[in-house]
């Protein structure tokens, strides 16, 4: 079966299921190696302490075993000799869209990227396989002293920043697959956002993988100085294959005194990508992280948006939701460590399963024993739509300070037959009335988004339960 | 007034069960264009059966009977099928939809039901402001989630407004009184009969009670008892039975009185 045909017949409803021809200008042999790691390091020009990291993390890596949690069966088939490391399908970052490669931009314009920086966005990268292939940022931001570029620009030109706090929220030895991506790292973002500056419309990522078997590492840094506030939005597409890719980030966020970050994320991998993403936030006094998280594709996802509460006052808000189609798994959660007084947390998780796939709840919420008065909320609440799906929940929670106050809530519902009934009376076929309930189980996240983001989300569920019925 | 004689509904001899126990064993009913009627009976004999079977209900099974709607057999409909044909059914317990906004649905609603057209513009904007000012339902209603935290009044109150929206050719109300104080009963009566007085529609009104019949003024009353009809007669017959009771009507019947 040609390349094409497969792919069209594994595409079905996914809508971002496309894939281009492979135009790479420099492409590496499948497999990792000390090498390969060098070679990445070498290709870049990076300075050697950057180099000196990556070895260390390659040889953390190749130690650490596979973790024993999440979907340890699926884990256990990823063959990290059959993933491509490194792929550069550009020579250069295009600041117009006019100097990225036809191609490239074709499935830029196809995903509606230059048409949403237009009417409402303040900068956009596009990642493109290993390398970002375009960036801008608006001028009046730029003149403010804020930074926004792909990492590998970050640490060229803010080679003292991105030493100072790469690796200081997550450092490479925290777990298997943020070694991996400190090993082999390439695109994602770097933001600086100087003291008291606010950046009132989202910044955007958009990260494509086209070529199959591929690996994509990108590495963010997200920096919001003292009283300063950021809306950075991350999307996700691939195309199908019937073979698999790996996406293994690493997202670690500095809010300093005062500083809002807000970070949300529509994951729309395609049903073979592996994505086992680590995410973290440190919010010192005062300060405001919020992870907005929605996972819809992928066939594993383990990701469990952090935020450490360093400084008095400080707040975290974690709203996520997944949904787990045939096939997937979406192992999503949060965590939260209250290290000092006064600060909150919020979690909220949504989950549906449908089709067979298998939605996990896994938290983890700490209040250290010097932290007074904190409080801490968590909500989780999961629906399941058929006999063959499942969902579970896996909830920690250590209190080490009687002061705290905490509260969790747990609910596991299924779709009435009565509530059906009571849409499809007004006029609404199966499809549509299942559609209404699961858009409007997933409303408290999906009113969060920018809105352009809601209305998406909203289609692409519709669409997930009209492929299921009749 | 009436352009020709088919009836907005007609049921003949519907036999219904569920899960292998019969409930409706044998269901005759006529309700000619422009009509109002009224079915009585005590919980359990059956009159919720024949509401939801209307509609459609997946849950039932017919064994026997048919049923029309102005002469166009409901048989192989589903409920979306037969609501934009114009059924339409006023829930007993409407069913909360938690994140779905009552303005959006509304909209969503009388799109499917009545076309896109009627769901744009400024057009259904009046209807649903004039609609929910005779309804007594305030405007921050529209930013609620669907019967989500609604008291008993408002749910009834908001079939009502989807009722009015809708304007279907036949409503049938399941016990849209209960839950709702005097005030609530004449406004939903005024709702109803704006849907069918002088009109070509009909409206079938489930009850147990003949308070809001002397509303709406129905033109027959059925008195329903173990899954049948038992007796029907005009709207006397409703006060017949307020001041007598059922044991007494189903004496009366097995004496073999004609309440015509």
């Amino acid at each position: 079966m040609s390349d094409d045909s497969e792919a069209r017949e594994a595409v079905g409803d996914y809508k971002a299921g496309w894939h281009d021809p492979e135009n790479a200008t420099i492409r590496f042999d499948f497999g990792l190696s000390e090498k390969v790691v060098r070679d990445i390091s070498e290709l870049k020009q990076e300075p050697e302490w950057m180099t000196d990291i990556r070895v260390k993390a390659y040889r953390h890596f190749i130690e650490r075993p596979m973790p024993t949690w999440g979907n340890t069966e699926e884990l256990m088939e990823i063959d990290f000799d059959k993933v491509c490391y490194f792929l550069r399908s550009s020579d250069e970052t295009g600041s117009s869209w006019d100097d990225v490669p036809d191609d490239i931009r074709n499935t830029f314009d196809r995903l509606g990227i230059p048409e949403a920086e237009q009417k409402w966005l303040s900068g956009v990268t596009a990642q493109y396989e290993s390398e970002t292939v375009y960036h801008s940022i608006r001028e009046d931001l730029e003149k403010q002293g804020v930074i926004f570029l792909d990492m590998d620009s970050g640490l060229k030109e803010h080679e003292d920043i991105v030493k100072k706090y790469f690796g200081s929220v997550i450092p490479y030895s925290d777990n298997k697959f943020s070694a991996l991506n400190t090993a082999v790292w390439s695109g994602g973002s770097f933001i600086y956002v100087p003291k008291g500056v606010h950046v009132e419309m989202p910044v955007q990522a958009y990260f494509r993988i086209n070529a199959k078997n591929m690996g994509q590492f990108e590495r963010t840094l997200i920096i919001a100085d003292e009283g300063s506030s950021i809306h950075y939005v991350e999307g996700c597409t691939a195309p199908t294959y019937s073979t698999d890719s790996l996406h293994s980030a690493v997202v670690e966020l500095l809010a300093l005194p005062g500083a809002h970050i807000r970070y949300t994320t529509v994951q729309n991998w395609s049903n073979n990508v592996y994505n086992l993403v680590t995410k973290r936030g440190v919010a010192h006094e005062n300060a405001k992280i919020e992870w907005v998280d929605g996972n819809i594709g992928s066939k594993l996802t383990m990701k469990y948006p952090a935020v450490i509460l360093k400084g008095e006052g400080a707040h975290a808000e974690v709203i996520s939701v997944a949904y787990a189609g045939n096939g997937q798994h979406q192992d999503a959660g949060a965590k939260v460590h209250h290290m000092a007084s006064n600060t909150t947390s919020n979690i909220l998780s949504k989950s549906i399963s449908k089709d067979g796939g298998r939605g996990s709840y896994r938290g983890m919420a700490k209040i250290m024993p010097k932290a007074e008065n904190c409080r801490l909320n968590i909500v989780c609440d999961a629906l399941i739509l058929d006999e063959e799906s499942r969902q579970d929940t896996y909830p920690t929670m250590e209190v080490g300070n009687p002061t705290a106050h905490c509260e969790h809530e747990a609910s596991v519902s299924k779709v009435g037959d009565e509530q059906l009934f009571y849409l499809m009376s007004r006029g609404h076929t199966e499809a549509e009335a299942l559609g209404m309930i699961v858009n409007g189980f997933f409303e408290p996240f999906t009113r969060e988004l920018p809105m352009e983001y809601a209305v998406e989300l909203n289609k692409l569920m519709s669409l997930e339960m009209e492929g299921s019925i009749g | 007034m009436v352009s020709d004689n088919k009836p907005i509904l007609e049921v003949k001899g519907l036999k219904v069960g569920i899960e292998g126990t019969p409930i409706l064993k044998g269901i005759d009913l006529m309700i000619p264009k422009g009509e109002i009627h009224a079915i009585m009976g005590r919980n359990g004999s059956g009159k919720t059966t024949t509401a939801n079977v209307i509609m459609g209900h997946p849950a039932y099974e017919i064994e026997e009977g048919e049923m029309f709607l102005d002469g166009e057999s409901l048989d192989d409909m589903e409920p979306w099928e037969r609501s934009r044909e114009g059924v339409f059914l006023s829930f007993q317990y409407p069913q909360s939809i938690p994140g779905l906004q009552v303005g959006n649905f509304l909209r969503k609603s009388v799109s499917s039901v009545r076309g896109e057209e009627a769901a744009r513009g400024s057009e259904f904007r009046e209807k649903l402001t004039s609609a929910m000012e005779e309804l007594d339902i305030p405007k921050s209603f529209l930013s609620r989630y669907v019967n989500d935290g609604f008291s008993g009044g408002e749910k009834k109150r908001f079939e009502i407004l989807q009722l009015m929206l809708l304007q279907p050719r036949l409503a049938v109300l399941d016990e849209t009184d209960s839950g709702l104080d005097i005030d609530g009963i004449r406004t939903v009566s005024k709702g109803i009969n704006s849907v069918v007085r002088g009109t070509e529609n009909g409206a079938l009104i489930i009850t147990h009670y003949s308070r809001i019949l002397e509303h709406v003024n129905p033109d027959r009353v059925h008195i329903m008892i173990g899954g049948k009809i038992v007796a029907s007669g005009g709207p006397s017959l409703a006060n017949l039975l307020e001041d007598n009771g059922y044991d007494w009507l189903e004496e009366q019947v097995e004496k073999g009185v004609d309440f015509e």
